[in-house]
């Protein structure tokens, strides 16, 4: 015993650290990363929690936020324009109140990107291989970015007189202005993409061999009009929506008199009729054989064209069209739900009939080309988006798949990793998939409460009369608003929460925002308080080993 | 809304410990990498401690805002035995334990002895459970409260006698089972009308501070105790903090608790100076009592096909009743 410790003092004074209460544990907290359900979602497999995560910073922000989703998809203005959004229909947010207007910030970001000249990253090394990508829509456009960026020459040779295929073609200007489209297209080109337009290929394993090319990707489209028999006069004009969306689009302006009937349900059908008053047409009338329920044009596009005065008739189809004159006859859903004729007609005025009854695909580049597959007017491909044929891959409209501009995009970046995974003979293996971020993982206690920001519409009178965009862009402050209202599911944001709330103080914060914390082991009892108040679901506990 | 209130939107605004988006100044101390972890991990608590948790909450804040310069007086209790087992501490401030019922009476010495020293920037804090504040304690606490000594006072609720195995105390709420209310009636919870306010006894001593919060909200707990230490006199803070073992409740829900507690407006959030209240934390998401009373074991006795449904409606009277009378 020291002689200079006080009286009945026998230890020196120690601190609890000495006492590692980690042992009582039984389970251990520990980070994760899970999937955000939007990026789930996501055809172009855009990170789109990542990318709201900067942009919620407003400011430098945006343009990290828009280098981010450009890693994926290199047309954010097109895309907050034109994709149908299924991250915010597996938004988590919309369980609480609603949706985070994803589509809408990234049409912000992309449309910032365009006013400050943001451009493109390069590739990092040449690698001496050469590319052919037939078809310079969204989905060869796409793979032209990401092969360029991986390092490869790409060359697109495109039949049409412009680049961006059903993006022109598909999409009337009043939803996507052409200098936005332009402006995308440009900047993908300027990465060194050659592009050749009018350039039909008629045979791809030739053209590969004259060309030297290493490997090409077919992304020609689904620009055929399906046609359906009907009987008419010989005076009647009818016409097929592909084909009069691709005559306006190259400054030609059809003749479609002052009536017009437009026949089919899609989202093509109602792009005619809404294009058809603008173009002065007093009454556009979409003829479909089903009911508005099961049109498979989306909700948004029906109740636009119902606002611009477009007409519809339900359950109808047309027997025939003579003197100005469409007979249609009435249907009815039977139990199924298929529609089934009733014998009883009526008669509509028409001085013109658009077809709008789908699109098939121009596959004679693909004649005599061994190992190629086609079912059902499509080619098949395997998981690494290769047709039959070893080195010719395809994606977009032409593959079985859903045909939206997203889909196509993301086939594009599908096909330029396995393309450069097979060029450089190391198949592409896609990164193991983290589990999903659901709703119950959250605790939303801690978000505020906040409505979602909505983007102005053009009135209905000026909408008939030009083709101005139809839905407007937010404005800074709500763009940054309806960023911040992103949950960041399954993936930390630096809320502090868990550093705040151990009570053991075993949660380490390493530094500044977006650092991150670690558990220190030695001291966590395992008791869950951080997983249960992590607000997004970025904790999880697992058991100790016994 | 006008544009340049949405952009005050800060995603999970003050409701987090933290938040990147919001300036570090308005972030809590408890966000800070330089917090003083008054006290520091190895203490004994059980997994989940509300208390070990409050009194960092608290502490911590009560550090920052005397730049360090701060002495704590502890009574007897789960606090006490928890954290200084000779010869270890987890204290990382000037810290005495004298006996269960005198901490009040000790923080008085202390300041007492500040001031004959002449020292007014050493502050002291008073701090226990609620058996040694709302029982035991409770005679020196009045003194204290009485002679306006200047020393903020922290109970830190957790409702019964929790380190010597769950007894009752003043501070049990009614229906609540512990150790020694089984034998009680014909159901083993605690009996109604007995049992003791003391934010409300503290306000009619008229000193210049009372406040209640919970573990739920750092923000509001760090504000309340940088008020108090703003202050001179005698000041009270009561803290709400969930003890998993004796309230036999799941480890990680210490925090939803005080939460919900809050929310179904058993436990009024307010503020009172001179002995008026002056504000109140309004209730966010208004939940019935059973949501809170269901994740604990000693209500289950409420519950399920032997329960009491009018046991269960009169605490709901209670809780509707703190609304009416608070504002909540």
């Amino acid at each position: 015993m020291s002689a200079n410790k006080p009286y009945a003092i026998t230890l020196d004074v120690g601190s609890s650290l000495a006492n590692h209460t980690g042992s009582w544990r039984d389970e251990r907290a520990v980070y994760v990363d899970r999937l955000p359900p939007c990026n789930d979602a996501c055809p172009a497999g855009e990170n789109v929690q990542a990318w709201l995560y900067e942009a919620e910073e407003g400011g430098e922000g945006y343009e990290r936020a828009w280098r981010k989703l450009v890693e994926e998809n290199p047309f954010p203005a097109v895309m907050g324009r034109v994709c149908y959004h299924p991250c915010e229909g597996a938004c988590n947010r919309g369980q609480l109140d609603e949706a985070v207007g994803i589509h809408a910030v990234e049409r912000f970001l992309g449309d910032e990107a365009i006013r400050q000249g943001w451009s493109l990253e390069r590739a990092a090394e040449p690698s001496g291989k050469r590319v052919l990508i037939v078809g310079a829509g969204p989905s060869g456009l796409s793979a032209a970015y990401h092969l360029t960026r991986l390092g490869h020459a790409v060359t697109i040779h495109e039949a049409g007189p412009m680049a961006g295929g059903m993006m022109h073609f598909g999409i009337p200007r009043y939803r996507l202005p052409r200098e936005v489209l332009d402006a995308e297209v440009r900047r993908i080109l300027d990465l060194g993409v050659e592009l050749v337009l009018g350039r039909k290929v008629e045979n791809v394993v030739e053209e590969m061999e004259a060309g030297g090319f290493d490997a090409a990707f077919l992304a020609v489209g689904a620009h055929i009009g399906r046609r359906a028999y009907v009987p008419a006069g010989e005076a009647e004009r009818i016409l097929d929506a592909v084909t009069l969306l691709e005559d306006l689009e190259e400054g030609e302006r059809p003749q479609l008199g002052r009536r017009v009937a437009v026949y089919g349900g899609g989202n093509t059908a109602m792009d005619v009729a809404r294009t058809a008053r603008r173009l002065g047409v007093r009454d556009a009338v979409v003829v479909y054989r089903r009911t508005r329920e099961r049109m498979p044009a989306h909700d948004f596009e029906v109740a636009e064209a119902e606002e611009e005065g477009v007409l519809m008739r339900w359950l109808s189809t047309i027997k025939h069209f003579e003197d100005g004159r469409l007979v249609l006859e009435k249907m009815e859903l039977d139990e199924d739900g298929f529609p089934q004729p009733t014998g009883e007609t009526e008669e509509l005025e028409a001085d013109s009939l658009v077809l709008a009854l789908g699109q098939e695909a121009d596959l004679s580049l693909l004649e005599g080309v061994e190992g190629i597959e086609v079912e059902d007017g499509v080619v098949k491909v395997g998981p690494d988006m290769m047709t039959g044929h070893a080195g010719v891959f395809a994606g977009g409209d032409m593959v079985p798949a859903e045909r939206t501009v997203t889909v196509g995009v993301g086939h594009g970046k599908q096909a330029a990793r396995n393309i450069d995974g097979w060029l450089r003979g190391t198949p592409y293996e896609h990164p193991p998939r983290p589990e999903l971020a659901s709703f119950d993982m959250l605790n939303t206690w801690y978000y505020s409460d906040a409505p979602r920001e909505h983007q102005p519409e053009l009135e209905a009178a000026r909408r008939t009369t030009g083709f101005e965009e139809v839905v407007g862009g937010l404005a800074p402050d709500n763009a940054l608003f309806e960023a911040r209202r992103c949950l960041s599911c399954g993936n930390c944001f630096s809320c502090d929460n868990c550093y705040g709330v151990c009570p053991d103080n075993a949660v380490i914060k390493l530094g500044a925002p977006g650092e991150r914390y670690e558990i220190d082991y030695d001291y966590c009892k395992g008791c869950g308080i951080c997983v249960e108040e992590c607000p997004c679901g970025a904790i999880e506990m697992i058991p100790e080993k016994a | 809304m006008s544009a340049g209130q949405r952009i005050r939107y800060y995603q999970v605004g003050t409701n987090a410990v933290g938040n990147r988006l919001l300036d570090p100044e308005e972030r809590t101390v408890q966000a800070r990498t330089d917090r003083s972890n008054a006290i520091t991990s190895g203490h004994r608590a059980c997994r989940g401690c509300g208390e070990a948790l409050g009194a960092r909450y608290v502490l911590d804040a009560a550090m920052r805002a005397s730049e360090g310069k701060l002495v704590a007086a502890n009574a007897t209790g789960c606090l006490e035995v928890f954290s200084t087992p000779f010869p270890e501490s987890s204290w990382q401030l000037p810290w005495i334990h004298s006996v269960f019922g005198n901490a009040p009476a000790v923080a008085s010495g202390i300041a007492a002895a500040q001031r004959a020293k002449g020292r007014e920037d050493v502050r002291v804090i008073g701090q226990g459970g609620d058996g040694g504040t709302v029982d035991i304690g409770f005679g020196c606490l009045s003194g204290m409260f009485e002679r306006n000594d200047d020393v903020l006072y922290v109970c830190y609720d957790n409702e019964a006698y929790m380190n010597t195995g769950v007894q009752r105390s003043g501070a049990t709420p009614p229906a609540a089972r512990t150790a020694n209310t089984k034998p009680i009636g014909d159901h083993p919870g605690n009996q109604f009308g007995q049992g003791k306010d003391v934010p409300r006894i503290a306000m009619a001593h008229g000193i210049p501070y009372v406040a209640t919060g919970t573990v739920a909200e750092p923000h509001d707990l760090e504000r309340k105790v940088e008020t108090a230490m703003g202050m001179r006199g005698a000041r009270y803070l009561h803290v709400f903090v969930p003890c998993p073992l004796g309230w036999g409740s799941a480890s990680q829900d210490t925090i939803k608790l005080a939460r919900l507690v809050k929310e179904t407006g058993l436990f009024p959030v307010f503020e009172a100076v001179d002995g008026e209240v002056t504000e109140v934390s309004k209730i966010r998401r208004r939940t019935p009592v059973e949501e809170y009373l269901k994740p604990q074991r000693r209500y289950a006795h409420l519950f399920g096909e032997h329960g009491h449904p009018e046991i269960v409606e009169r605490l709901q009277a209670m809780a509707d009743r703190n609304i009416e009378e608070y504002g909540l």
